[in-house]
Parts: structure tokens; C-alpha cells; sequence
């Protein structure tokens, strides 16, 4: 499935473990919540990056305080209706200052990303094996209008309104 | 009447090309109709039983003429000419077909409307008070609350994807004509004891299989606080509500389950974390938004117009009408106007493209140019002179919108049922426009007084039928269609879940058994006394008696 990071398609360079089993001392891997809460110690020994994976129903405050041993956090969605990661992402950068690589993984679609990427989503696993930078691009361009304040940058009309006025 | 800005404009321009972008990739078969399923409920377009139903958003009900003449354009133009008005004070259209769909949301963000949210696990399309801004005793204009909450639940990226639907009513009147108490969220705007003005939070009231009253969880909330707070609110159950059975997914089991204390406690908790935040509307856009819903320019008139009541006198139609269909304004020598979309042997809620056209015109001419939908599936005319009523109730009469019926017998909610619906056991309008057929005689219902019916096809209660003073609800026996009667239902200030009175009756039945209801009360009520304090006073037991006495 094409990882797009950045706007870009990219390789993926994490290994993504098992919750047990061998992991190759140099690669950088991801565990699940399990492995890391049973493993941390050894875990935390290893000199490669350590990412983690979150299924819909562990929640922010699970791996809150531990977020920053973390250079990557994947939320798995495990179908588009099941909308608690965003709520999960939300709170990792904004309340826990997660600043790695926040990934979405499982389904993942086209018409899902702007609202992922409102909630602080960096990466995207797309479900889609035609998924193109190109169509990464579209779907962040096709509403250029928020109402609301999210976990990214862009000033919501709440606020923009009221810079154009003062600056007219 | 808020009126959209630029960035408004740009949001359903953009909005309506990305659609435009899906259904091509739905016809040329690039999106399967699985895939495309979640799209186009996002722009509250359904599959029903016979073809599409584009459920358009009337935000908290009210409308310009100008965009009520759009409605009838479409109506007039993409379906057979007529359009429904339903129980969230949206409109519906029954027969559009796909191909037209983005056209006709081109044609609706052309007047500042779109179809964003009518369906689909997420917030709603928000509901008020339908006398909003015209209602003696209001503390403050609901819409103003109700748009801020459309501005800020409108594509809100963290909250699109809940465990289902979710829909927030909000009314600043001490009486509830916005049924808050069967919502997700109920606002009802209060004054502290300081004068402080802010709202009185409810959350998991709701119908459906399992119907609840909402439970108070806050009893002052400062109004700068309302976003953070609802934020806080749709959080807890974003993460916490369940997704394991759809039938025990919406916020009313969450709170149901946990209990109220236990709830309250999880939204005091995040909301302690946010409030003050960025989510908290800034002080110059509430005030932008609050400018536009200042009262048009009444003029300064006597409490009573000496015409409007030479006329009453004289005319004995007239004064009925008068008596059942107007309501009194809090501006001297005006009145508040409702059109009865419930003519005797029709579907409830139904108007034609030429009726939505003459109301247009009529607001224009008596109105501001403003008119509402009620969730009781009527139209009103909010700010009317007394003077003016005499010459519009006879230009209504022509139109088959002067029916004089407004709360009592024949002024029935219905959900479409089987004619319509996928999801439905039984008819609903059949036996509303039966019910409407037997107490036609409109010295009867006016003296059967406020007389609630709501009827519902299915368990889902989309005909309100659980806060019907009478409630039919739909049920299938052995493929045969029968009703199950519940009494005692209220949805205002002093809500209550009516309770089933026994078995259902069959189609051929159900309006005798209705009618025996009603002998019943007549036959005990005190002087003057409504049919839903009969029963309260009363109880269910005479009632169960008359109707399964033969039996």
C-alpha cells in the first residue's frame, strides 16, 4: 500500500512487529501497545527508533506520557466509520506535544485525508493501491474553508474574518 | 437572518464541485455504490425504497423568500413539484435523480443553503425554536447559538465519523417548542441569579428503540463557553460511546450505561482541559454573527389593531383560524402566523412548488420576507400585522394553507413509512390523512383543544410517536400491518415517554381505536382540561378499558 508522507510517496523503512518474536537489532520497528507495555525496558535499550501502533479502542492517554520515546505513533483505523483515532490524534499532538510521525494505517480513503490530516495525521497508509501523490494533493485542495480549530495550521474563518476586516 | 460571506460562499462552491467530483466517479462506475454510500450521505442523499431522497438543510428552520423560491425550483424542476417538510425542519425531496444531484446543490449554494450533515454519523443539521425571535418571554435569539453551532460542527474533522448520528436542539423560551428534551443535546438559554445569561445542558435524550428524556448535566453554562463545552461533550462520546451494535451506539446508552454522574464527570474532566482554548468563539464573530439576527423594523403599533378585531367579530371562519393559528408576538399590534401543512385527507408536511412560491410571496408582502418550519411539519409566518391577517388568511384560503387545526386532533406528525421509507413495517400517511378524515369537523377538534398525535412506521420514530399525547407507532404482524398506540407522550418543558396501552390494532382499526381514545378523554376530562392532563390526572387504566372492552 502507498505511504504518503509530506505530500510524497515514500518507502516505508519501519518493520512492523508481532506482539513477540525477534526484532532485528538496527531497523527501526513498530510494536503494539501490548509488546511495549510488557517490554519497555528492552525496548527502550535498543539504539534503533521504536514506533508504536494503536488500534481504534487504545486511547491517547494510554501512551500519553510515554509519547516522546516515540518516532512514530500509527493509528490503525480499522474501517472509515470507526472514528475514534481522530479524537486519539487530536489529543497525542495537542494535549501529549507528540511532534514525531503520525501515522494512519488500515482504511484509509481518499476522501478521509483532509479530515485526518485536520487532526494532526502526517502520513497516511492509503487502502487505495492507486493512491497517488497527485490525489493526495487533490483531496487537501478540494475545501479550502474551516470553521473550526484543529490540530494544523490553518486559521479557521472564526478568526480570518476578522483579520480582513481589520485589515481593511 | 444570517446571510453568507465570501467565505461561506467559497465553502459551498467547493463543496459542491467535490461532490460533482463523486458522482461522476460514481456513474462512470470508478466508485463502486458501497463506496460511494459514505459520500453521498455526507451530502444527505439516500437510497430508498423507489429512488434517491436529497434531504436538504434548513438551518434551525428558517428561510428567506428568496430561498424558499428556490425550493420550489427544485421541486419544480428535479422532482414532481412538490417537496416534504420533516420533523428536523429539513426539506425533502422524494424523486431526484443522480445525474442532478450536484446541479441541485449548485442551485442551493447559489442562495446560501447545501445538504451538508442531514445525514450520516455526525452533527446533525441544529434545530431551534420556530417562534425564535418573534416569542414573548425569549431570553435571547436561539438562532444566533444554533448558527454558531452549525459554523462550527459543519465538516468538523474530528467528529464526522461518531458512533452515529447526532442532533442538537437549542431554545431560549420557558415554553419548548424545539423538543430539546428527545435530543442528544437539549440547550435550553437561562439567566443565572446574577443575570448572567447562559444555558441549562441536557444530553442523552433521544426516541428510537430505547427512547430517553435528557438528563440535566450542567445546570449554568456561560454562553462564551459553549463551543469548548459541546467539544468536551462530543469527545467523551467520540471515544467513548459504542460502535459494537448500532442499535446501542447513540449518546443516550452511553449515558444510559454509565450513568448521568459518571458522564457529567468524564465532560467536566476534558472540558477543564480545553476551555479557554483556541475552540472558544472569539468575542468580534459572535458579535458578527448576533448583528444579523437583529429584529427586523417593526413599527410602532397599539397592542391590538382595531381591524383585526371588527373582523374576528364579524367573520366566524375568520376567528377561528385566528384562534387556532396564530400565536402572540412580543412586538405590540403583530402576530406570529402559522400555515397549516395539514389539510384534511393529505400527507402531512407535503407543499407544492406552487404553494412554496405564494409563501414566498406572502412573507414579502406581510413578512420581513422571513419564514420558519416548525418541527411539527407547518410553515410560519413569524412577524405579521394584525392589521395585515384579515388579507392573509384570505389569500392562505385559496392555497389549501389556511386549515385551522394548528395542536389539535388533525395536526399530525408522520414520517413518510412504507410509501416512501426502507426501513419502515408499516404506512403512516394513510392513517394520518384517515385520522384527519374522521375529525374533519372543526368545531370537534377545536373542542378536543391541544390534541398531540405523532405517527411513526417503525421502531426508528421519525414520527416522534414516543411525545405524541397519542402515539401510533407501525409494527408488522404475520407481513400484516398494525398499529401499537402509546398514551401520554409530551416533548416540551414538561416531557414524558407515553406508555403503550396494550395489543396492536390492524389498519382497519387503528382510527376507531383512535377515536375511542378521544370519547374517552371527553367523557372524563375536567372543565377545560387537555387530553394530556386527563391522562396524567386519569392515568392509563380507563383508556386500556374502552379500547379492549369488546375484545
Amino acid at each position: 500500500m502507498p505511504l504518503i508522507k509530506d505530500g510524497e510517496v515514500v518507502a516505508d523503512v519501519w518493520m512492523h512487529a508481532g506482539d513477540e518474536g525477534p526484532l532485528p537489532p538496527d531497523q527501526p520497528v513498530t510494536v503494539p501497545l501490548a509488546r511495549w507495555q510488557r517490554e519497555r525496558a528492552s525496548l527502550l535499550a535498543r539504539s534503533a527508533p521504536l514506533g508504536i501502533r494503536l488500534t481504534s479502542d487504545q486511547l491517547a492517554p494510554e501512551i500519553g506520557a510515554d509519547a516522546g520515546h516515540f518516532a512514530v505513533i500509527v493509528l490503525v483505523f480499522p474501517s472509515f466509520r470507526d472514528g475514534r483515532p481522530y479524537s486519539t490524534a487530536r489529543l497525542l499532538r495537542e494535549r501529549y506535544g507528540f511532534r514525531g510521525e503520525l501515522r494512519a494505517s488500515g482504511d484509509v480513503l481518499r476522501d478521509q485525508l483532509l479530515f485526518m490530516q485536520r487532526c494532526g495525521i502526517d502520513a497516511f497508509d492509503i487502502a487505495d493501491k492507486a493512491a497517488t501523490a497527485e490525489a493526495w494533493r487533490q483531496a487537501m485542495a478540494e475545501i479550502s474553508v474551516f470553521y473550526q480549530p484543529a490540530s494544523d495550521q490553518r486559521v479557521p474563518v472564526t478568526r480570518l474574518r476578522h483579520r480582513a476586516r481589520a485589515a481593511e | 437572518m444570517y446571510t453568507y460571506d465570501a467565505f461561506d460562499e467559497t465553502f459551498v462552491t467547493e463543496r459542491v464541485a467535490q461532490f460533482r467530483d463523486q458522482v461522476a466517479r460514481r456513474l462512470s462506475g470508478e466508485l463502486t455504490e458501497d463506496q460511494f454510500r459514505p459520500l453521498r450521505l455526507m451530502n444527505g442523499l439516500y437510497l430508498q425504497l423507489h429512488a434517491y431522497m436529497l434531504r436538504v438543510a434548513i438551518p434551525y428552520g428558517t428561510l428567506t423568500s428568496i430561498q424558499l423560491r428556490r425550493l420550489a425550483h427544485i421541486a419544480r424542476r428535479y422532482d414532481k413539484g412538490y417537496g416534504h417538510f420533516t420533523t428536523r425542519q429539513n426539506i425533502q425531496y422524494n424523486w431526484p435523480a443522480l445525474k442532478d444531484t450536484p446541479d441541485i446543490l449548485a442551485d442551493l449554494a447559489e442562495v446560501g443553503m447545501h445538504a451538508i450533515q442531514t445525514s450520516g454519523n455526525c452533527i446533525r443539521n441544529v434545530t431551534a425554536d420556530q417562534f425564535a425571535g418573534a416569542a414573548a418571554g425569549e431570553i435571547e435569539d436561539p438562532r444566533i447559538w444554533a448558527e454558531i453551532i452549525r459554523q462550527w460542527s459543519t465538516l468538523h474533522p474530528e467528529f464526522s465519523f461518531l458512533p452515529r448520528k447526532f442532533k442538537i436542539a437549542v431554545t431560549a423560551s420557558p415554553n419548548d417548542r424545539a423538543a430539546i428534551a428527545v435530543h442528544d443535546i437539549g440547550l435550553k438559554m437561562v439567566r443565572d441569579q446574577h443575570g448572567e445569561v447562559g444555558f441549562t445542558v441536557y444530553v442523552g435524550g433521544g426516541m428510537g428503540r430505547t427512547p430517553f428524556i435528557g438528563k440535566e448535566i450542567r445546570a449554568f453554562l456561560p454562553k462564551a463557553h459553549l463551543l469548548s463545552y459541546l467539544e468536551a461533550v462530543l469527545r467523551v462520546y467520540n471515544q467513548h460511546g459504542r460502535r459494537d451494535n448500532m442499535f446501542k451506539s447513540r449518546i443516550k446508552i452511553l449515558v444510559h450505561e454509565i450513568g448521568a454522574d459518571a458522564f457529567r464527570e468524564r465532560v467536566e474532566t476534558e472540558w477543564a482541559a480545553i476551555k479557554d482554548g483556541p475552540v472558544e468563539l472569539p468575542a468580534e464573530e459572535l458579535a458578527r454573527i448576533a448583528e444579523q439576527f437583529a429584529p427586523p423594523a417593526f413599527e410602532t403599533l397599539a397592542a391590538v389593531a382595531p381591524e383585526f378585531e371588527m373582523r374576528r367579530f364579524e367573520d366566524r371562519a375568520f376567528a377561528r383560524w385566528a384562534r387556532a393559528n396564530l400565536f402572540p408576538h412580543r412586538q405590540p399590534g403583530y402576530a406570529i402566523v402559522n400555515l397549516s401543512l395539514k389539510p384534511e385527507g393529505e400527507p402531512p408536511g407535503d407543499a407544492s412548488a406552487e404553494q412554496m412560491d405564494a409563501v414566498a410571496d406572502l412573507a414579502d408582502r406581510f413578512g420581513f420576507g422571513d419564514i420558519r418550519v416548525t418541527h411539527e411539519q407547518n410553515l410560519v409566518l413569524p412577524h405579521v400585522r394584525q392589521k395585515d391577517l384579515y388579507e392573509l388568511w384570505q389569500a392562505l384560503l385559496p392555497l389549501g394553507l389556511a386549515t385551522p387545526n394548528i395542536g389539535t386532533v388533525t395536526d399530525i406528525i408522520a414520517c413518510p413509512g412504507l410509501d416512501y421509507c426502507s426501513l419502515a413495517n408499516a404506512r403512516s400517511i394513510n392513517v394520518a390523512e384517515d385520522i384527519t378524515r374522521r375529525f374533519s369537523d372543526l368545531d370537534r377538534a377545536h373542542d378536543l383543544g391541544e390534541l398531540k398525535i405523532k405517527i411513526s412506521g417503525c421502531i426508528n420514530a421519525c414520527g416522534h410517536h414516543h411525545v405524541g399525547h397519542i402515539g401510533i407507532l407501525g409494527v408488522d404482524k404475520k407481513g400484516e400491518e398494525h398499529y401499537q398506540i402509546t398514551l401520554g407522550g409530551d416533548a416540551t418543558e414538561t416531557a414524558s415517554i407515553g406508555e403503550i396501552v396494550g395489543p396492536a390494532f390492524s389498519a382497519a382499526r387503528i382510527v376507531d381505536a383512535v377515536e375511542t381514545v378521544v370519547t374517552t378523554y371527553v367523557g372524563h376530562r375536567a372543565p377545560g382540561e387537555r387530553f394530556l392532563d386527563t391522562y396524567r390526572r386519569i392515568g392509563m387504566k380507563p383508556f386500556k378499558d374502552s379500547l379492549y372492552a369488546t375484545h
